[in-house]
């Protein structure tokens, strides 16, 4: 079936919840709201002639600044009986930071999901296992959120080399051209 | 004696990892086990996270390259590929015929360089030490080729985004001529050693057994998935470079175990022999870098030096990434030799990517690890381990 084709059986059997359809680059993105998403993953991979069952990637997104809602949790979905793709992208909130996890529907969500929580902040309802698996188990954060620094102050942490370096530079500085 | 036997039956957690050579890496499981028999497994990963995500985000669409060699560092050869894909599908182009063909020259070899250090790390696993001699002595043929064509053995970085580096030597194409005529006799004499070795078919056959429709739940890819009897293989499903233009199968197994995954890989190589010798027949004329992008392939050297508006792209490109991008959103995937390897790219028009995602095949194999070794005994699980295929750089990234 055609991508534009399975966006449209989407819109028909959920119109409240279906915000937008998107082409490019020759894929199709439907965004949709995080309250029947369960729902829909379920008519994807139930509906005989949709099958998706192969979970290809589930990833967080953040839009900090962006745009409203603030995150994103994309599914891409891949038939392999029928060889068709989609993606779907569910809004999530800031200050409801939680969806219901798709763990039931495909096994390999488990993981994904784990790390998008670890990454994100972003809570699944209902996985069977909601603990960080990359970080640390005592970190705080979460990394891939736009807020969080790429590089930490760490004052007298700091690599010596680095901080010689540094010194270096501000030491140079004053016989530089203006 | 009551509490003799009480002990026996008492639960033990034994912690396998992170440090331990069967575990291909810095993968930790902790087993707990009833007897030999495993009842849970818990695998733990991170310890090598580096935040790759992160630092791609925050570096332009040229400069995060040397970060994809790190992933997969056995086939970094694929990762580049796969992020060349990805970025050249983001901002529409496509890179020259001959360069297409260079890049599954490549591929290809990746492929038969990681499945024969698999096939020699998972034999040393098992038992089977003879394998693991012969089949480095390959690979260091293949790592010599990678040396010759580009001057780095491991982490190449040598598809650029809209082409490859640099051509490819009459030198070279000799050379890798010459083993494809010898390689199909060497995998022939590993399969003398360990095909009818009843040990390695004791061990193997039967263990670790996973059905079509629960591996694709679990949404296993590559040779782990085929292994199973799926023919899923985005050589096949998405042709990208140039496996449209070449004739190949795609082996599967039946009975989703240990040896049936084994199997898989071994006739890969075989296929992979054949889509090298097809590429290097084919080979076409032509340029290796797209022609029609200046503004987002670095300009040749002599002509930065020389030409002043070849100079402005140069410093635009390196300064601020290509900045011919529209927002938009791209899953990209191909088939590395683990299994399959996505990008996903947000951007938002500028010179780096708004998000850069890698669906790595090893993160959803370990996953998949207790799935395949809760029941059995503790030396299937390393058998297990050995037989998904994963890198641990590629699981953490």
């Amino acid at each position: 079936m055609e991508p534009k084709e399975i966006a449209e059986r989407i819109k028909e059997s959920f119109p409240a919840d279906v915000r937008e359809i998107a082409f490019f680059a020759g894929q199709t993105s439907v965004t949709v709201g995080k309250d029947s998403i369960k729902d829909i993953l379920r008519f994807l991979h139930d509906t005989p002639e949709l099958y998706f069952d192969y979970l290809a990637d589930l990833c967080g997104v953040d839009y900090l600044g962006k745009k409203e809602p603030r995150f994103e949790v994309v599914y891409n979905l891949y038939s392999i009986r029928h060889r068709h793709f989609i993606r779907i992208r569910a809004e999530v909130p800031a200050e409801d930071c939680s969806i219901e996890s798709a763990v039931d529907i495909w096994a390999g969500a488990n993981w994904h999901e784990r790390e998008c929580f670890d990454l994100f902040g972003i809570t699944f309802k209902g996985h069977p296992d909601m603990r960080r698996i990359l970080m640390p188990e005592d970190w705080e954060g979460h990394p891939l959120r736009k807020d969080y620094p790429l590089k930490s102050d760490l004052g007298s942490m700091e690599w010596r080399g680095y901080t010689e370096l540094l010194k270096t530079v501000e030491k140079n500085s004053q016989y530089e051209v203006r | 004696m009551a509490t003799a036997q009480k002990k026996l039956k008492k639960e033990l957690t034994i912690n396998l990892g992170p440090q331990h050579p069967s575990t291909h890496g810095v993968l930790r499981l902790v087993l707990d086990l009833d007897g030999e028999t495993v009842v849970k497994c818990t695998p733990h990963v991170g310890y090598l996270h580096r935040g790759t995500e992160k630092l791609g985000e925050n570096s332009t669409y040229l400069s995060a390259m040397p970060l994809m060699d790190r992933l997969d560092y056995v086939s970094s050869m694929t990762n580049d590929v796969a992020y060349c894909l990805a970025v050249e599908r983001l901002f529409g182009i496509m890179a020259p015929e001959r360069a297409q063909y260079i890049r599954t020259i490549v591929s290809e070899m990746t492929r038969i360089s990681s499945h024969i250090l698999w096939l020699g790390t998972h034999a040393l696993d098992i038992g089977a030490m003879t394998v693991f001699l012969y089949s480095f002595r390959e690979r260091e043929w293949i790592l010599d080729l990678f040396e010759m064509l580009c001057g780095a053995r491991l982490t190449v970085s040598y598809p650029r985004i809209g082409g490859v580096r640099n051509d490819v030597s009459q030198e070279f194409i000799d050379s890798l001529y010459k083993f494809t005529a010898e390689f199909p006799a060497r995998i022939l004499e590993y399969e003398t050693l360990i095909d009818q070795n009843r040990i390695w078919l004791q061990r193997t056959k039967g263990i670790g057994v996973i059905s079509a429709e629960e591996a694709i739940n679990w949404g296993l890819s590559g040779p782990t998935l085929r292994g199973s009897g799926v023919t899923y293989d985005i050589r096949k499903h998405f042709p990208y470079d140039a496996y449209d233009k070449v004739d190949f199968d795609v082996p599967v197994g039946q009975h989703g175990d240990v040896y049936d995954r084994y199997r898989c890989r071994m006739e890969e190589m075989r296929q992979s022999i054949r889509i090298i010798r097809q590429c290097l027949e084919k080979l076409p004329r032509g340029p290796v870098m797209a022609p029609d992008a200046p503004k987002l392939t670095l300009p040749a050297k002599e002509k930065v030096l020389a030409d002043m508006e070849s100079m402005i792209h140069h410093f635009v490109l390196i300064t601020k990434g290509p900045m011919t991008g529209q927002s938009g959103e791209v899953y990209s995937a191909i088939e590395a030799p683990k299994g399959e390897l996505g990008i996903y790219f947000v951007s938002d028009g500028t010179g780096k990517p708004y998000r850069m995602r890698l669906r790595s095949p090893s993160f959803v194999h370990v996953s998949a690890l207790p799935r395949l070794s809760e029941g059995a005994l503790v030396a299937d699980v390393i058998a297990n381990i050995g037989s998904v295929d994963v890198v641990l750089g590629e699981c953490d990234r």
